[in-house]
C-alpha cells in the first residue's frame, strides 16, 4: 500500500480562513487507482492541490493501487477507476474521474454548495 | 437421453467448443450447451427467469462439471441471492466455502458518485479477476450489468468499456452469461446485444387467455446449428427444464410384443392377444359409456405385470378415481402403494397447451412409465385453441411412441356428434380404436363396444355389448335378432325365451323317458306274473300226480291186504288190473 501523508505546516492567515468553518474535522480520503496510468497520476496530482487549497492541514490521503490489493475494491465498491472516496467526514461520498474538473469536485466533496 | 434429432453438421459442431450447462433440454437445443469461452447474451423481461437461469448455469457447472463459477451481481446482495434460490435447493453458501463458487455484489448508487473527468471500470475489471483466479473460474454470470447505466452517467465510457470487458472475457476463456433486460422493440434496453453477439438466449413469459406460458428461444448462435423454435420450459423445485419438443418423425422403433387390455374378452377380439406395446390407443365414446373402467382395467393389468403406469387425470381426483374404480371390482389404490401407479390430476385450465406438454414430459422421464392413460385427452381444448391442442397430441403420441410407451387415451364424443370423430381429430394418428357407444332399444340404453380400427391385426368386427359389473368389465356374447344385435332386456328376453324352449324339450325327453321305463316296468311285472301263473299249475300238476301214484300204491296195499285177507294166491292177485280203480 502506498501511503502518501501529506502534512502542510498551517499558517496564521489559513487557520484564521477556516475557523468559521468546522476546522478540526479531520478529512480522510481514499484515491483508488490501478496501476501508475497517467490518468492515476494526473488523479493524485489534482487531489493533492484540490487538498492543500482547501483542506491545507487536515486531510490524510492513502493511494490504494487495486492491480497491488484487488481484494480492497469490494469494500467501498469500487468499479470506476479512478475513484476518490471520502471516508470522513461522513456520510461517504464518491467522486470518480481524474478530478480534473474542480469545481465539480468540490461539490462532489461537498466543500462547495452544488446543484446536485 | 433423449432422442431428439435436429439435423446438425457434426463437424462444424466439433470445431466450435461448448460448455454444458447441465439444464435438461437446453443442451440438446444448443446441441451441446454454450459456446464455451464465449459470453452469452440471456435476455427477457421482468421475472421471466434470466437471474435464476445464469444461477443454475453456475451451480451445475460446479456440481456436474467441474467448472467454479464466478456470479456478479448487480441487483440483489449475495445473501439475497442465496435465499432466493435456495427453495431451488441450490445451497450458495456451501459451495462458496467449498471454494467452488464466489458472489460478489457490486452496488452503483448514483446519488453517491460524483463523476468529473475520465476514468474507466478498471475497478470492474480487476474486482471480476480477482473473483476468477480466487477459485480457478471457469464459467461468469454478470446479472445485470446494465444497472450500471443508471448509476454511472458517461455513457460514451461505459460502451467503450463493456466493450472491453466483453472482449476481456472472451481472452480469459470464460464462458459468461450476461443478462439483460427486455427493451421497447430491442432485446435489452441499453442495445447489449451488439457487444455481445455470440449468442443470445430470450427467455419469455406470456399470458394468453389468463394462462401463463414461460417459453425459450435461441435467437442467435454464432457458428452452429440449433434449434430455432420457442421451447416451452419450467422452473420448479429442480430448477430450470427445457423441453425440445417438437415434431420427432416416424422413425420410432416398432414392438411386435402384445400386452393385455385388462379385459380377457376384449383381448380375444384384438387378434386374441391385446394391443400391441407402443402402440397409442384410443378410447372414445359419449358420457357415461365406461371409458374411465376400460382405462382403470388397463392400468391394473399393466400393474400386476410389474410395469409403471402414469396416469393423467383431467377431470378426477386421484381418490376419487381410486374409490371409483374400486366399486367396479378394480383396485387401483394398491398400484399406487406398490409405487407402480402415479395418477396425477390436474385441471387442463391449470396451464397452457405446452406447459401440459412440457410437464408431461417431465414426468414421463422422472417416473419412466411402460404405459401412460390420459383420461381424456380432449380436457386439453380447454387450454388452447382446437389446432394447438391437435398438434400438441401429434407431438405427445410421438414422444411417447419415440419412447416405446403404450398410450391409452379417452376421448369424450359429445352427443348429437358423430361418433366416429374426435374433439381434436387424432383419429388418424391411432393405431387402435375402441367405440364405445350406447344402444337405445325398447326404451333403454346399453353399452356396447367395438373395434374401429386396429392395425397390424386381425380385429373382430363384432358389436359386443358390455356390462360394468362389480367384478369389472364384462364383454357379453351377441345377440343377433330380426332388428340387429339385441342389447339389455331385449337379450335377456331372447335368452329367457331360449332358455325356456330349452327346458321345454329337455322335459319333454324325460317324460318320453319316464313312459319307457314305466312301459318296461309294466312288461316285466306282467311277465312275473305269468311266471308265478305257471309255476303254481305247475306244481299243482305235480302234486296231483303225487296223489294219484300215492292212492295207487294204497290200493295196491289195500287189495294185497284183502287177498291177504282172502288168502288168493300170488298170481291172481297181481291179475287185478289197477286201472279200473283208479277211475273215480
Amino acid at each position: 500500500m502506498k501511503k502518501v501523508q501529506t502534512k502542510a505546516p498551517l499558517s496564521l492567515e489559513e487557520i484564521a480562513q477556516n475557523a468559521s468553518e468546522d476546522d478540526h474535522q479531520k478529512w480522510d480520503l481514499r484515491l483508488y487507482v490501478a496501476g501508475q496510468t497517467p490518468r492515476s497520476l494526473a488523479a493524485f496530482a489534482n487531489l493533492k492541490r484540490l487538498c492543500e487549497e482547501h483542506l491545507a492541514g487536515r486531510y490524510n490521503i492513502e493511494v490504494i493501487d487495486l492491480m497491488k490489493h484487488p481484494q480492497l475494491a469490494a469494500g467501498d465498491q469500487i468499479l470506476a477507476i479512478p475513484t476518490l472516496v471520502r471516508k470522513l467526514p461522513q456520510p461517504i461520498r464518491k467522486i470518480v474521474g481524474d478530478l480534473r474538473d474542480t469545481e465539480r469536485a468540490l461539490v462532489g466533496l461537498q466543500l462547495r454548495p452544488g446543484k446536485n | 437421453m433423449s432422442t431428439i434429432t435436429v439435423e446438425l453438421d457434426s463437424t462444424a459442431d466439433r470445431a466450435l467448443p461448448k460448455a454444458p450447462t447441465g439444464i435438461p433440454g437446453l443442451d440438446e437445443i444448443t446441441n451441446g450447451g454454450l459456446p464455451r469461452g464465449r459470453p452469452t447474451l440471456v435476455c427477457g423481461s421482468a421475472g421471466c427467469g434470466k437471474t435464476l437461469f445464469a444461477i443454475e448455469f453456475l451451480v451445475r457447472g460446479v456440481t456436474q462439471y467441474r467448472e467454479p463459477g464466478v456470479f456478479m451481481a448487480f441487483e440483489e446482495t449475495g445473501e439475497e441471492l442465496t435465499q432466493n434460490v435456495r427453495s431451488l435447493g441450490f445451497d450458495l453458501t456451501k459451495l462458496v466455502k467449498q471454494k467452488k463458487l464466489a458472489l460478489d455484489f457490486v452496488r452503483v448508487e448514483r446519488n453517491e458518485i460524483e463523476e468529473t473527468g475520465e476514468y474507466d471500470l478498471e475497478g470492474l475489471f480487476i474486482r471480476l479477476n480477482a473473483a476468477i483466479e480466487s477459485i480457478g473460474a471457469k464459467r461468469v454470470v454478470l446479472d445485470t450489468i446494465e444497472a450500471l447505466f443508471s448509476g454511472l452517467q458517461n455513457e460514451g465510457i461505459l460502451r467503450a468499456e463493456l466493450r472491453r470487458l466483453f472482449r476481456w472475457l472472451k481472452d480469459k476463456g470464460v464462458t459468461a452469461i450476461i443478462t439483460g433486460e427486455r427493451g421497447d422493440g430491442t432485446l435489452t434496453r441499453r442495445g447489449l446485444e451488439e457487444y455481445v453477439s455470440d449468442c443470445v438466449i430470450l427467455l419469455d413469459h406470456r399470458v394468453t387467455d389468463q394462462v401463463s406460458t414461460r417459453r425459450m428461444r435461441i435467437v442467435k448462435y454464432r457458428g452452429t446449428t440449433h434449434g430455432t423454435n420457442e421451447y416451452p420450459f419450467l422452473i420448479d423445485e429442480d430448477g430450470f427444464s427445457v423441453l425440445p419438443i417438437t415434431s420427432l418423425g416416424l422413425q420410432h422403433k416398432v414392438s411386435n410384443e402384445r400386452i393385455s387390455s385388462g379385459v380377457q374378452r376384449l383381448d380375444a377380439m384384438l387378434g386374441g392377444e391385446g394391443f400391441y406395446r407402443g402402440s397409442t390407443v384410443l378410447i372414445s365414446g359419449t358420457a357415461g359409456t365406461g371409458k374411465s373402467s376400460m382405462a382403470a382395467h388397463f392400468v391394473s393389468a399393466a400393474c400386476e405385470r410389474g410395469e409403471r403406469c402414469l396416469y393423467l387425470a383431467f377431470e378426477e381426483s386421484p381418490g376419487q378415481i381410486i374409490r371409483n374404480m374400486r366399486s367396479i371390482g378394480v383396485d387401483l389404490g394398491k398400484c399406487v402403494k406398490k409405487g407402480l401407479l402415479n395418477i396425477h390430476s390436474t385441471r387442463a385450465t391449470f396451464y397452457g397447451l405446452e406447459m401440459h406438454l412440457a410437464l408431461i414430459h417431465k414426468m414421463v422421464q422422472e417416473f419412466k412409465p411402460k404405459v401412460i392413460v390420459i383420461d381424456p385427452i380432449g380436457a386439453l381444448m380447454a387450454s388452447g385453441t382446437r389446432r394447438d391442442a391437435n398438434l400438441m397430441i401429434v407431438r405427445l403420441v410421438d414422444f411417447l411412441k419415440a419412447r416405446g410407451i403404450t398410450a391409452l387415451l379417452t376421448n369424450l364424443t359429445s352427443g348429437g356428434e358423430a361418433l366416429e370423430r374426435t374433439d381434436v381429430d387424432i383419429s388418424s394418428i391411432v393405431d387402435t380404436w375402441l367405440l364405445l357407444r350406447d344402444i337405445e332399444l325398447s326404451g333403454e340404453r346399453n353399452r356396447a363396444l367395438y373395434v374401429l380400427k386396429s392395425r397390424g391385426m386381425q380385429h373382430s368386427n363384432q358389436l359386443r355389448e358390455f356390462l360394468l359389473t362389480n367384478r369389472g368389465v364384462e364383454l357379453l356374447d351377441t345377440y343377433v335378432g330380426p332388428e340387429g344385435v339385441l342389447t339389455g332386456s331385449s337379450r335377456l328376453s331372447l335368452e329367457a325365451r331360449e332358455r325356456a324352449a330349452v327346458l321345454a324339450a329337455r322335459q319333454d325327453a324325460k317324460r318320453k323317458e319316464r313312459d319307457r321305463e314305466r312301459k318296461r316296468a309294466a312288461l316285466e311285472a306282467k311277465i312275473v306274473a305269468l311266471r308265478k301263473e305257471f309255476e303254481i299249475e305247475d306244481a299243482e300238476t305235480a302234486l296231483l300226480a303225487t296223489q294219484e301214484e300215492d292212492r295207487e300204491d294204497q290200493l295196491a296195499e289195500d287189495r294185497h291186504a284183502m287177498s291177504l285177507s282172502r288168502q288168493a294166491d300170488q298170481d291172481n292177485g297181481n291179475a287185478i288190473p289197477r286201472r279200473k280203480t283208479n277211475s273215480k
